[in-house]
């Protein structure tokens, strides 16, 4: 079976009581239980200030922890090819294309019809940082951090660069809150690069899962409260691992049927 | 900038198939570029319809998807399963996933809406209670990953399984993330490809951005005047070059960003150009190896004009160019891999269509263009796919047997 070994050499998170990865470090080597309130709006470093007040917020959320990351990894954005991953896109977009299209279709608006793109935020975050590099975005469902963290971790690999993940969902607004469970914002990024001498970060080696199994939890209560409220939060096991700082080996889901192997090697 | 890339192992493309308003298999579609018969209509979609042209695909108000997936029935997996069922192309991905386990056949499908016009008809039919109604409360039919779900199902795959959603870049983008999964050796083969079909969404999301064409659309033409928006499936089934060296082969890919404008080229076409560098770098080829180019050619102002460029200087005086935007208007997250097919039947079947509509060439074109169906069998073909956010892939085929 193949394997992946690549390093995180950053990482940026953007959630509920999550705002920064020293906070979401500190909370998940089990200090204080995070601010359970929602986060004020972000204001990512990276993105202009007029993009900042018209860009939709998964877009905030996705580029505040993308910016965290790389400043982590001292990587140059406009250098990393991308990896968006997320389940829905922006949902507060979706509620209000489809609630206008049925009342006044002809009055929807353009700008908000282009930011409907599933890759929208991988659009914004290259407009910003200059980035020419390849971009992608990506969503297997519910699945979607297992989904691109494979991605890119094959990307990184395939280049012999570092590439830049980032995974994000956004609460249900409207009457899709009657089948779409996200509750809150999450967002969460890593700079991963490829194994070598000179690259730093924990070690991440993946691999296919051979057996059926569950998913690896959090061992915190509030963490695993939260994967019940956006599917990004599938992430924690592995930034717990990651925080904690101790060699672990994790199950993570990257599609119904097929899970990674996750060992971290700090 | 990135590093240029090293050249990869072509792989066979062992089945594809398209459906369009250009006819489903690739039988209907070859006649209909042979014959220059387009498939755009009258818009009648909707109940509202825009004046404009479209490229529907018939039967799929009636053709459900089998019953085994009706929680994620939908126009899309509907007009998904019409393109899978087309050409066989089915059974051979089965036996494909017989022959190397369920776990070792990669499913990545572009898509730009997905079932997004579920959602748009469950927003029409909200309960009393200002929620969905039962027959929409399905979380995953109101996912972009859908289509995937949907595909991954019929096929028992349980390998690896992505939507790529990059707008209409997406389903050319699936051939390189494909490649990469064979290559580094995750899987064996992959079912690549894309759907997507009609809904209010794009209909009147690019008519707000003054992109659609009041008549069908006129590729490079210097009356051009916007897009026809159409629905497509397609398919192709790739797997490593050995296994069959008299099928095409995908020679090569290349992706790159603008780094411009959510919904505007760059106006030197820079991103565009770095993916034809990288995709032919990959294929090991120069630029004047390849005999016919399927352009993006979506018919708006800008995007022509910008690629009419980016080719005039890109590619020798004899490289033969088109847009066949004008028999199956733009499909949108489909458009890759309908381009993609039309340049297997162009290798295939040994001659290059030509530009349909285009009756006066935009001054910006080179002597590249071809206006009329050219009878001259490419040996190499190039796929230009460019979408919103500034997001490009080019891929590069070759005929099976090449010398």
């Amino acid at each position: 079976m193949s394997e992946v070994v690549v390093r995180v050499a950053g990482i940026g998170i953007y959630a509920l009581g999550l705002t920064g990865w020293p906070v979401a470090a500190a909370a998940l080597r089990g200090g204080d239980v995070p601010d359970p309130s929602e986060p004020p709006r972000p204001a990512p470093p990276l993105l202009p200030a007029v993009e900042r007040r018209r860009a939709p917020d998964t877009v905030l959320y996705a580029t505040q922890a993308a910016a965290e990351a790389c400043a982590m990894a001292q990587a140059d954005p406009a250098t990393l090819p991308c990896i968006f991953s997320s389940t829905q896109g922006d949902i507060a977009i979706t509620h209000y294309m489809c609630s206008t299209l049925a009342t006044a279709p002809r009055e929807l608006s353009p700008t908000k019809f282009h930011n409907s793109v599933h890759n929208a935020a991988a659009g914004y975050w290259g407009i910003a940082t200059g980035c020419r590099a390849p971009s992608t975005a990506v969503s297997a469902w519910v699945h979607s951090f297992g989904s691109g963290l494979f991605e890119a971790a094959v990307q990184a690999a395939d280049d012999a660069a570092p590439v830049l993940l980032v995974v994000y969902d956004a609460a249900a607004v409207g009457p899709l809150c009657t089948t779409i469970p996200f509750d809150c914002g999450f967002a969460l990024a890593l700079v991963l690069a490829p194994d070598g001498p000179a690259t730093v970060g924990a070690r991440l080696r993946l691999s296919a899962a051979t057996t059926a199994g569950v998913a690896s939890e959090p061992t915190l209560d509030w963490a695993r409260a939260l994967r019940a409220r956006n599917a990004c939060a599938d992430s924690l096991a592995l930034l717990q691992a990651l925080a904690v700082g101790e060699p672990a080996t994790l199950r993570i889901d990257a599609g119904p049927s097929f899970a990674l192997v996750a060992q971290v090697m700090p | 900038m990135p590093r240029l890339p090293s050249p990869i192992p072509p792989l066979a493309v062992t089945a594809h198939t398209a459906t369009s308003a250009a006819g489903r298999g690739v039988a209907a579609f070859t006649r209909s570029l042979r014959e220059r018969r387009g498939g755009l209509r009258a818009n009648d979609f909707s109940s509202a319809p825009l004046e404009c042209w479209i490229g529907r695909v018939d039967g799929l108000e009636q053709d459900a998807v089998p019953d085994a997936f009706a929680a994620i029935d939908c126009r899309n997996n509907r007009l998904a399963w019409k393109g899978l069922t087309a050409d066989g192309f089915l059974d051979t991905a089965r036996a494909a996933v017989r022959r190397y386990g369920a776990d070792r056949v990669a499913v990545v499908l572009g898509t730009s809406t997905a079932s997004i016009g579920a959602t748009e008809e469950a927003y029409r039919q909200l309960g009393v209670d200002g929620g969905f109604a039962p027959p929409y409360r399905n979380f995953l039919l109101h996912s972009p990953h859908s289509l995937v779900a949907f595909v991954q199902g019929v096929l028992g795959t349980t390998g690896p399984a992505c939507t790529v959603a990059t707008a209409c870049s997406s389903s050319a983008k699936v051939f390189a993330q494909a490649e990469r999964l064979i290559r580094h050796g995750w899987a064996d083969a992959a079912v690549v490809g894309g759907v997507d079909t009609l809904c209010d969404s794009v209909l009147f999301g690019f008519n707000a951005l003054q992109l659609v064409s009041d008549a069908p659309c006129r590729p490079f033409d210097v009356a051009r005047r916007g897009i026809s928006i159409g629905e497509a499936a397609g398919f192709a089934l790739l797997e490593r070059g050995a296994v069959d060296r008299a099928a095409p082969q995908l020679l090569g890919w290349g992706e790159s960003s603008d780094a411009h404008h959510m919904s505007s080229p760059h106006p030197q076409g820079l991103g565009a150009r770095l993916a034809i560098d990288a995709a032919l770098q990959r294929a090991g080829l120069e630029a004047a190896a390849v005999d016919y180019v399927n352009l993006h050619g979506t018919a708006t102002p800008a995007n022509d004009a910008v690629e009419a460029v980016v080719v005039a200087e890109s590619f020798p005086a004899g490289t033969r160019a088109s847009s066949t935007k004008g028999w199956t208007g733009h499909t949108l997250g489909a458009a890759g891999i309908v381009d993609a097919v039309a340049c297997l039947i162009a290798l295939e079947q040994g001659f290059i269509p030509g530009t349909l509509n285009c009756d006066v060439p935009d001054p910006l074109c080179g002597p590249q263009l071809a206006q009329d169906n050219v009878d001259r069998a490419p040996q190499v073909a190039l796929s230009s796919s460019f979408g919103f956010g500034g997001n490009n892939a080019v891929l590069v085929f070759g005929r099976g047997d090449r010398a």
